[in-house]
């Protein structure tokens, strides 16, 4: 059983850890001179904060895999459009200081002889617009698959089929020249946000803060959820779904709901994600990185909102390291990683905790019970 | 579709469920009044869960008609959700209970209320809920439970939890699958007397095959045999009937 208070002990931890990361992460890159050897260089500065954006993805997951049993392998398309929204703000943002200079057209645009801006760029020059379509895109394409998956009552592995084949279709999609979002190259070159070039130090320490927030925001959201009526029926409609539909529950609605929840905060993940990283394109479509985005939650225990935030700082860590150190063996140790979790550790990292706790308890228990006898 | 055309709660007529040529109903027909209690018994494959499954919306019959609420209802065209809602519960054969819930929000979820996914986001346990919760869990006699995972129960107590649900739900009409299944004697005769006095304001179904049980309910009894009605009447009309002795003692 979930602990039903809205931040149990856990939670304290994890938006102090949060707290810390903001004071702390931006503090010494700020502060603190190049030499000293608390100082963090700036490169890291974005670097960490894709990984919180990485675990906002990761407890949008959590929600829907953890506590509603919808396995997604295709989350990664939420995460990505969110992105690609973002990415076309960056884009307008750039104005007349492209290669071509087209006062009006990206530098993509130019090249494909384009001679005016496509219908669906429009508006995106307006930031509220664009951070309005961060949360209705990807709401919007959650909206209508759940709406046809759910209500036909397509479960388990078959929807986890179909998740990664939504995500597949528009990889292709976003590889073609014509559908004018950048093709094979995506969204790049970004200049500046507010007219703030996204180089400055400044600018990295706000996207980080900014992550660091939604991350917390989006695990207050999470635990509001599951911790309100909607989310006890949502545990029951994935340990029993059909017994569920016998207590009058209309379970294609609690799926949908959830679902599109879910979707925009992967869609806030990915928007956070691409002024850090600096490009979107196709790639982040790729069933690959929804295949991971489930490792993370499993390596740090589904249905615990914080494992899956912790799962996926620790494997991007892992991964960070090892792409660096043996590149060709990552996709070997993320292979291991699951193996291993799914058989030794059902429930990650947060089962191993657990278990710590009730060995504690079990131990001041027996010293409890065997002081009398002294 | 809105005026009662007949007095009675549940209706089916000519029902008729075909799994792969294999009828598992075969012109069913049955009438439950209000506040009627009937006790449906028969072999094994008589096709009793079958029915129970038509007149939740689980199954639909390939031919039939199954009307509830004096006709106002056509229950084959509504889902299982819905059919919940209009007031049918149901309680499984092998209970089913939301193992990683406590006792108490395994009753809360079935207490009747506006079920819809807002409704709830929006909802946390009133004093009110509770004393509804309270009230139900002593009648089913889980109150020292109420704490425990549900998954934690024993057989017999899963089974009473699942009759607090079907109570929380306030159902018209309740539909009881082998309700003294795994029960101890003394279980099996508290459950009938439960059960009789939740049929005192609605309609309750039970299908079992304890002849015991079914004697201490002492109501009407319909006899299920190949999916359809082999005899109805008092137990001692129809343990009397050559036919359901052929039934039920072989051939
Ligand atoms: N979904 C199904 N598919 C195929 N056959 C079924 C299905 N459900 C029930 N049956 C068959 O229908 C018959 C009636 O089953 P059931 O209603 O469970 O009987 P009872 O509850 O009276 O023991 C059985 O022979 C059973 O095997
Ligand atoms: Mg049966």
């Amino acid at each position: 059983m979930t602990s039903t208070r809205l931040i149990d002990f856990k939670g304290y931890v994890f938006l102090a850890v949060l707290v810390a990361a903001v004071v702390i992460v931006p503090g010494l890159n700020l502060l603190l001179p190049a030499d000293n050897p608390f100082h963090i260089p700036s490169y890291l500065v974005p670097l960490l904060g894709k990984y919180l954006t990485y675990a906002l993805l990761a407890l949008a997951v959590d929600l829907v895999w953890g506590y509603c049993g919808i396995l997604s392998l295709g989350h990664g398309a939420f995460f990505a459009l969110g992105g690609y929204a973002i990415g076309m703000h960056l884009m307008r943002e750039i104005g007349p200081r492209g290669v071509y200079a087209n006062p009006e057209l990206p530098d993509f645009m130019v090249f494909l002889n384009l001679k005016e801006l496509p219908v669906w760029w429009w508006g995106f020059d307006f930031f509220p617009y664009a951070a309005l379509m961060v949360l209705l895109v990807p709401g919007a394409l959650a909206f209508v698959f759940g709406w046809f998956a759910f209500r036909s009552r397509v479960t388990g592995v078959y929807l986890s089929i179909i998740t990664q084949a939504l995500t597949f279709a528009l990889l292709l999609a976003f590889f073609r020249n014509d559908m004018i979002m950048g093709g094979n190259n995506g969204l790049t070159d970004f200049k500046d946000i507010f007219g703030i070039p996204l180089q400055t130090q400044g600018m990295r320490a706000s996207l980080f803060a900014l992550s660091a927030l939604a991350l917390g925001l989006g695990y207050l959201l999470c635990r509001y959820i599951v911790t309100s009526n909607f989310g006890k029926v949502l545990v029951a409609v994935r340990d029993q779904e059909s017994r569920t539909r016998f207590l009058g529950y209309k379970v294609e609605n609690y799926k949908l709901v959830v679902w599109v929840i879910s979707a925009m905060m992967a869609g806030v993940a990915g928007a956070l994600y691409v002024p850090q990283v600096g490009i979107i394109n196709p790639g982040e479509f790729s069933p690959a990185n929804s295949i991971e985005a489930v490792i993370w939650v499993a390596v740090g225990g589904r249905g615990t909102l914080v494992g899956a935030a912790l799962g996926a700082v620790l494997v991007n860590f892992a991964k960070t390291w090892l792409t660096g150190a043996f590149p060709e063996l990552w996709l070997f140790a993320l292979g291991g990683l699951f193996v291993v979790v799914t058989l030794f550790l059902p429930k990650g990292i947060m089962g191993l905790i657990g278990s710590m706790d009730s060995v504690k308890a079990w131990t001041t228990r027996r010293r409890a019970v065997a002081k009398p006898a002294e | 579709m809105d005026q009662k055309i007949s007095p009675e709660l549940l209706y089916l007529n000519d029902v008729s469920v075909v799994f792969d040529g294999f009828r598992a109903l075969n012109s069913l027909s049955l009438t439950i009044g209000e506040k009627e209690m009937r006790a449906i018994i028969g072999p094994n494959g008589a096709g009793k869960t079958t029915m129970m499954d038509v007149i939740t919306g689980k199954t639909r019959p390939t031919v039939g008609t199954a009307l509830f609420d004096g006709g106002v209802h056509d229950l084959t065209r509504l889902d299982e959700a819905t059919i919940a809602g209009l007031g049918i519960g149901r309680k499984f054969q092998t209970p089913t209970v939301i193992e990683n819930h406590d006792v108490e929000t395994n009753v809360e979820l079935a207490l009747k209320a506006d079920k819809g996914p807002f409704a709830k986001l929006f909802s946390r346990r009133t004093p009110q809920v509770q004393e509804r919760i309270d009230e139900i869990l002593e009648r089913v006699r889980l109150k020292n439970a109420r704490h425990r995972r549900a998954g934690d129960l024993s057989h017999g107590q899963k089974q009473w939890l699942e009759i607090g649900m079907l109570l929380a739900q306030e159902p018209k009409l309740l539909l009881v699958d082998e309700p003294a299944a795994g029960m101890t004697d003394a279980e099996t005769a508290d459950t009938a007397v439960l059960l009789r006095e939740i049929a005192e304001t609605r309609s309750v179904v039970v299908v079992e095959h304890d002849m015991i049980f079914v004697r201490d309910l002492d109501v009407k009894v319909t006899v299920l045999h190949e999916g359809s009605v082999l005899a109805e009447g008092s137990l001692d009309h129809v343990s009397s009937n050559e036919r359901v002795i052929e039934v039920y003692l072989g051939r």
